[in-house]
């Protein structure tokens, strides 16, 4: 008890942010690093920090004069005993209470000889690997149902990508909270309570104490006697309900009228089912069986449920925006709403118990509170699917890299000149500007591996041999983007390809210390299973401190 | 100390050319042996971000770096300040953050300064050719802001004066949220420039919190803010103190059952009472890596800047702006000089109550004093100058200006640096400039 308590203090600044079942999750992951270079030091150093469960480091590597150079996690005293030994122990003292282990073996070995190795593992992070090794990997990880995490820096640009089949969010936790009041249709309860105001009571301290929600369905059903039952949809007449709802405040004090004036739209946009949400309802995973996940089974509910007692909405979620109020009104109004959203939780609770019935499953095997956070969250469920690494490579992400380099505006046209990309690079330009470069970027990194592939080295290494690796470069890159874009004659910029010649695949430690900790950000979402990670590949450009996802999600 | 070798990764920046490098860049091994010897770096903050801050620049080859931070070490900060372990609770930030960075990583020399950036006087701060901000409060950036700003000085053309810039970057987080920016006084906007880009913070009205709480939140704040000067009066409140944000709570929770209303808990009580901003390890990581970099390239000019402001969000995806704000060319703290326009047959005086009740100016001035070129017009203290410049007041602003338009600077003790103000006469403002042109060509 008094250590999970000097724990709560120690974490607490995280705490507020993922709660303490995001905790529990991040301290029941197992996750292994493969190659701990400053990219995978960095990322694991915050998982650390953070309190994952465990880690294990797999490289084979012993450390060298270079690595003093960009690694925190190795020291003098170190110089040729094993990377993985020292970054370690180093990690170890940021954190007694996570397990951290090593072995002293080549990732690819490993992949090789022992793919087993990797089922342990809730999720693996591949630093610094390349393609070759990365398309085995994921193959293994997809087979065995381990997240894959790929990073890699690369002088001064990087990238991240999630690789996994599929990953569902409950908890989402979007920017904006949008308040379901449901102020159009009220219910018995709601509508009753509202029935014991009058708007036109001489007591000037009731009077502006009414919760604008109480306002805002008065008015309403005001207007609904006069207008047909029709709710205003022009904009002169929802520039008219707001005058009538002035007409009544008596003074600049009643702030419960400004509110109302303000919120007045949510009379005319309630809140929908978002596209994003109706794919999941509409997916075949949708249709449950006895190998379902309880996440499936939830949203085969919810279908039920909204084509049910829930009349085409979703369930509420029970919460209200602060109001205008007396303490009487609002804590009164708010406990209308929760025993709707409760009630809500109930017929849901009958479905999902009816569902498991039916395909075999102990009706009792998902818990009341894993429901109750599945309605409360219900509107902002998501789904996301990666590709396999091979689709990728081999051409699922071609439409979308022709995107970026507005490629695709010039086919339309049928204009056969050829297209410089990246073209301006040496001047700094606009977002789109950024996405040009980021996605050449992207090119060029896959261009890399494969001249590493043909010549068993890097380019630009060699200081002498720069400007020969710069031309073999761009005739490996314009290959590969003539093949993902369906042959276009696009050019690529010889300033972008010398940038990554100049860059001799150094490992910059800034760099390094975004892409790792952009990796440890994702890692996070991924095992807490709260807010949304990258749905594809993210470049970063440390030129100019700029990002670029190419999306892949829509792929599948 | 050095072995081959060591650099190598830095190296391939620094030694080769590339097409977008900064202005002037000469790729030479003499860049890092400068970063390492000669050049001088101030870390403002040794927490979230300044122990980040620390380990990126020592690995990027900074070699004399300074750090400045006056809080003691909390176990709350473990989580993310990688730096300190359970036995330094309750040391020195920066001593402790000074010594680890100097054991890891050999040969660079970090010189910690424990206390308040107020302590400091301007000597010191000119001391350094980069500053990283890596605090947590808007008065903290603006004082270091307009300590900077007021080193800078403007050439006759109005160009800022190269040799009195004091580059700064600065990062910001909250919770998976942050920015990392570049201040380049004089030629970026300044934090002054763009103050609106911070939220305001949240207050509630004191009718709501006494007489009609809805939210924990409001129970809490009125303990924290009414209920404990009534009966409590004899204390000082400590939000450290734990047997003081016990009181607040066990109150805050009896108040919140008298209305009904549900969700008071410790830790709730103690993130509004403190303020508490949500911080993890890798948000931090990340905006002070990008700000790490930018203060390389300022240094070494190895590559382009970032241009100027970086927002960073990693709840939905990751997303990322990179946008250039513009200065404001009458920006009270980094402007060649607020524009003032008045009658040519104003007095000191009169200037000076103009001055006072400018709606700009009226908050950050006592007593001013004024001084144009290098003449001292009006100075407050001490009595003998006093005395002197007093004769001054009543005579024409214009003839104390040499009949034309020009910069005149204005000190005040309620001022961090020095206020330029750009005074121009009206129906005299086109004559003048003329004048002006004339004598720079």
């Amino acid at each position: 008890m008094e250590v999970r308590n000097n724990n709560n203090n120690k974490y607490d600044r995280q705490l507020r942010i993922w709660g303490d079942q995001g905790q529990l999750a991040l301290e029941q992951a197992n996750t292994c690093l493969l190659n701990c270079g400053p990219t995978g030091s960095e990322a694991l150093k915050n998982l650390v920090l953070g309190g994952i469960g465990s880690c294990t480091i797999v490289d084979d590597s012993k450390v060298e004069a270079r690595d003093l150079g960009n690694n925190f996690f190795v020291d003098w005293e170190s110089i040729g005993l094993s990377k993985a030994k020292t970054v370690c122990n180093f990690l170890q003292e940021l954190n007694d209470t996570v397990k951290a282990k090593f072995l002293e073996e080549s990732p690819e070995t490993i992949i090789n000889v022992n793919p087993d190795f990797f089922s342990q593992f809730t999720l693996v992070i591949a630093t610094q690997m390349k393609e070759q090794s990365l398309l085995m990997l994921d193959a293994i990880c997809r087979k065995q149902g381990v997240m894959l995490l790929i990073a890699r820096s690369f002088g001064l640009t990087g990238l991240i990508r999630i690789s996994l089949k599929e990953h569902c969010v409950i908890e989402s936790k979007p920017d904006n909270v949008i308040h379901d009041l449901r102020l159009q249709k009220p219910w018995a309860e709601l509508k009753r309570f509202s029935d014991e105001f009058d708007t036109e009571i001489d007591d000037s301290v009731i009077h502006k104490h009414i919760p604008f929600a109480i306002l805002l369905i008065k008015a309403c059903e005001d207007w609904r006697k006069t207008h047909g039952d029709s709710l205003p949809s022009t904009s002169k007449e929802k520039a008219e309900f707001k005058n009538l709802l002035s007409s009544k405040r008596r003074g600049v004090d009643e702030d419960n009228y400004k509110e109302a004036i303000l919120s007045a739209y949510r009379v005319w946009s309630s809140p929908t089912i978002s596209s994003e949400l109706q794919k999941i309802l509409n997916d075949s995973a949708a249709e449950v069986n006895m190998n379902s996940p309880d996440f499936w089974v939830m949203v085969a509910a919810l279908k039920e449920f909204i084509a049910n007692e829930g009349e085409g909405d979703l369930p509420l979620d029970g919460t209200i925006p602060d109001m205008t109020s007396t303490t009487e009104y609002y804590v009164t109004l708010q406990k209308i709403y929760q025993e709707k959203a409760e009630s809500h939780v109930s017929s849901m609770e009958a479905r999902v118990r009816e569902i498991l019935k039916r395909i075999g499953k102990d009706p009792q095997s998902i818990s009341k509170s894993a429901i109750k956070l599945f309605c409360k969250n219900s509107r902002n469920v998501r789904v996301y699917r990666y590709p396999s690494l091979e689709d990728e490579y081999n051409s699922c992400i071609g439409g979308e890299l022709q995107r970026l380099l507005g490629l695709e505006e010039n086919r339309e046209s049928g204009n056969g000149a050829q297209v410089m990309v990246g073209g301006e690079a040496a001047e700094k330009g606009s977002p789109s500007h950024a996405m040009d470069i980021n996605a050449t970027f992207y090119l060029l990194l896959r261009g890399v591996d494969h001249f590493a592939a043909a010549y068993n080295r890097y380019p630009g290494i060699f200081a002498d041999e720069q400007e020969d690796d710069a031309m073999k470069l761009k005739s490996i890159a314009t290959t590969l983007l003539s093949k993902m874009s369906g042959g276009s004659r696009a050019v690529l910029s010889d300033d972008l390809i010398n940038e990554i010649c100049r860059y001799g695949a150094s490992e910059i430690h800034t760099v390094a210390s975004v892409i790792g900790g952009i990796a440890s950000q994702e890692a996070i979402k991924l095992l807490t299973r709260q807010f949304t990670p990258i749905p594809g590949v993210l470049m970063y450009n440390g030129i100019d401190s700029t990002t670029t996802i190419l999306q892949l999600t829509t792929c599948i | 100390m050095e072995v081959p070798g060591r650099w190598q990764d830095i190296d391939y920046l620094l030694l080769r050319e590339g097409a977008m490098v900064g202005p002037g860049f000469e790729p030479c091994p003499e860049l890092r042996e400068a970063l390492h010897n000669d050049l001088r770096i101030l870390v403002i903050g040794a927490g979230g971000l300044g122990c980040e801050l620390l380990k990126d620049l020592a690995l990027s080859g900074f070699g004399n770096i300074d750090v400045i931070d006056m809080d003691t070490i909390d176990v709350s900060n473990l989580n993310r300040q990688f730096l300190f372990r359970m036995n330094d609770i309750g040391k020195s930030k920066a001593v402790v953050a000074a010594e680890k960075v100097m054991q890891r990583v050999k040969g660079v020399k970090v010189v910690p300064h424990y206390g308040r950036i107020e302590e400091k006087d301007d000597e010191f701060y000119r001391q350094f050719q980069i500053i990283a901000l890596g605090l947590d409060s808007l008065e903290a950036r603006s004082y270091i802001n307009s300590v900077v700003c007021s080193f800078l000085e403007y050439n006759a053309d109005g160009s800022p004066d190269i040799t009195t810039i004091i580059p700064m970057v600065d990062g910001g987080t909250e919770g998976f949220k942050g920015h990392a920016r570049v201040i380049i006084p004089g030629v970026t906007p300044c934090f002054y420039c763009t103050l609106g880009l911070f939220p305001p913070q949240v207050t509630y009205p004191l009718c709501t919190l006494a007489e009609t709480p809805r939210s924990p939140a409001h129970c809490i704040e009125y303990v924290h803010l009414i209920q404990w000067g009534q009966e409590r009066s004899g204390d000082s409140f400590d939000a450290d103190n734990p047997e003081h944000m016990k009181w607040i709570f066990d109150e805050a929770f009896k108040r919140a059952q008298q209305f009904n209303i549900p969700g008071v808990t410790y830790s709730l009580t103690q993130g509004v009472v403190k303020n508490i901003i949500p911080a993890i390890a890798s948000t931090n990581a990340i905006i002070s890596a990008a700000c790490a970099l930018e203060a390389l390239k300022i240094a070494t000019m190895c590559c382009r800047s970032m241009d100027n402001y970086m927002m960073y969000m990693g709840t939905q995806g990751v997303y990322t702006h990179t946008l250039s704000h513009e200065k404001d060319a009458g920006c009270l703290v980094c402007s060649p000089g607020v524009p003032f326009e008045v009658d040519i047959s104003i007095s000191l005086q009169k200037f000076m109550e103009l001055l006072m009740d400018d709606p700009r100016l009226k908050d950050k001035l006592s007593k001013p004093s004024i001084s144009y070129q290098k003449r001292n017009l009006y100075m407050q203290a001490p009595p003998v100058l006093e005395e002197m410049t007093r004769p001054n007041l009543n005579a024409h602003l214009f003839e104390l200006m040499d009949k034309s338009s020009g910069k005149l600077n204005v000190n005040d003790k309620k001022l961090t640096g020095v206020l330029r103000v750009s005074v121009s006469f009206r129906g005299q403002g086109d004559v003048v400039v003329d004048m002006d042109t004339a004598g720079g060509g």
